[in-house]
């Protein structure tokens, strides 16, 4: 096959050719391996499931937001960045969801293209619309793979094996999305008087959703117990530490904004989200509720 | 990076699975990226374990189908290919061969990257000074242009001796 391009690869056709290029590829249930593991001891599923759907749904989201920027960034290495960075969160996602699929009787197709926006448990920063403002995309990814890192490394040790193993490839990726996005925050913030002013703004824009990042929910309370989460609010010390380095060096100032409330306590962990989730979903989902169950 | 779990392994199985190639860069073998884990024999059944290098790589699929290709063109009549992502994969996993092929095809080959201390990760703000020898020449000093390059495992160099850009694979 060394003589072949990648274009033939795709067109042929053998007597052992088997469906490909499906919605999933059903890489991760035939996996089976590390999907399958056993519920930790005195470890509730529904929990576990739960929370697996949080990490993925994060992942998920964001890795869509990211993905419109394709054909829409202003550099072409950029988009190639970005894509990337999609195409990470996308693979973490899938282990998580089909782990959340294994626990629930489902599978990580029906939990991405079949759940409306409710059954979404991601964080509000994950949904947000970058509106195509870079600014916003460069300070949304420092925020969030700041975060991500934080929670993914204190991972690595999760008595859940599922979950210990995208930390432990997730871990090496969020480091590189996080450089990424600090380097870009410092040239923006410490570059022209527009590209600081609208660095600038882009993080005063975000900053409401920083808070919910390090609210702990029900489920998390009761999985740091079993030793299968982090407890998010301990996450913030590092994550603050992080973005005041990067803002001081950028020469940008810490917003001082008011997160945004919730319902009655409730928030993007227990299915209430902005408005901008909807739109995400309704296009990240219209071609497999056009098709359902298509493969190709 | 080929181990056999099986007491009788036949030879053939184990080197047709060596020789499949990597679908993204067709001059290392999945043998020489150190994707293959186990390769597990049973009569005609032949039961492949891979890692996939990042969590999404694209070409995990590819290399499924390239492996039960592979096994059946050997007269392996059942072949399941696992996947499993723990211990998570690292350039450090690609053979001495590998790293040679690499710079062959004009590809600079990662450096060593060790085990990772405990605790948070250290913020990168400044490029690293890590000296990425130009593939194409051989000169010392050359400068990253983007840390992602066209699969997700590469980033984008040039080489001011020379003027070539070329493609780095990155430390994981």
């Amino acid at each position: 096959m060394n003589e072949q391009n990648a274009y033939q690869s795709l067109a042929e056709t053998t007597d052992h050719d088997d469906p490909r290029w499906a919605f999933g590829t059903g890489i991760v249930e035939e996996a089976g391996a590390e999907i399958t593991s056993p519920v930790p001891d005195g470890v509730d599923p529904a929990d576990l499931a739960a929370y697996c759907l949080m990490l993925g749904d994060d992942a998920l989201v964001y890795s869509h937001r990211l993905s419109e920027w394709v054909s829409n960034a202003p550099e072409l290495e950029e988009e190639v960045a970005l894509a990337n960075t999609a195409l990470d969160l996308l693979g973490q996602a899938r282990v998580l969801l089909a782990r959340a699929g294994h626990l629930t009787g489902g599978d990580e197709d029906s939990l991405a293209y079949r759940r409306t926006d409710a059954e979404f448990r991601n964080v509000a920063l994950a949904e947000l619309s970058d509106g195509l403002d870079f600014a916003r995309c460069v300070g949304r990814m420092l925020i969030f793979s700041s975060w991500r890192l934080a929670l993914l490394h204190r991972l690595l040790g999760s008595a859940d094996p599922v979950i210990a193993a995208v930390a432990g490839k997730g871990v090496k990726e969020l480091t590189y999305h996080r450089d990424y996005a600090a380097r870009w925050t410092l040239r923006l913030g410490d570059g022209t008087d527009e590209s600081h002013v609208r660095m600038q703004a882009a993080l005063d824009a975000l900053w409401p959703y920083v808070g919910e990042l390090f609210r702990t929910s029900d489920e998390e309370r009761r999985l740091v117990g079993a030793g299968v989460a982090v407890d998010p609010a301990q996450t913030r010390e590092e994550v603050d530490a992080v973005l005041d380095q990067v803002l001081a060096q950028a020469t940008l100032t810490r917003p001082d904004k008011p997160s945004i409330g919730t319902i009655g306590g409730r928030s993007g962990r227990q299915g209430v989200h902005t408005e901008h989730l909807g739109h995400a979903l309704a296009e990240m989902q219209s071609l497999a509720r056009q098709h359902p169950d298509t493969q190709w | 990076m080929v181990i056999s779990r099986a007491g009788a392994t036949p030879v053939r199985a184990r080197e047709a699975v060596a020789a499949v190639v990597d679908p993204e860069m067709p001059m290392l073998t999945l043998e020489d990226l150190g994707v293959i884990r186990w390769v597990d024999v049973d009569g005609d059944a032949v039961t492949v374990t891979i890692t996939p290098t990042y969590s999404g790589c694209p070409a995990i699929e590819e290399m499924r189908a390239d492996v039960r290709g592979t096994l059946a063109d050997a007269g392996f009549a059942r072949v399941e290919v696992r996947t499993v992502f723990s211990p998570p994969w690292s350039t450090d996993w690609i053979s001495a061969d590998g790293l040679r092929k690499l710079a062959e095809a004009g590809i600079a080959p990662p450096g060593r990257v060790g085990p990772r201390a405990a605790g948070p990760i250290p913020l990168t703000l400044t490029p690293p000074s890590q000296a990425v020898r130009c593939p194409q020449c051989g000169a010392a000093a050359t400068e990253e242009i983007s840390r992602f390059g066209p699969t997700a495992c590469t980033a984008l160099r040039r080489c001011p001796a020379c003027r070539e850009p070329f493609e780095h694979m990155k430390e994981l």
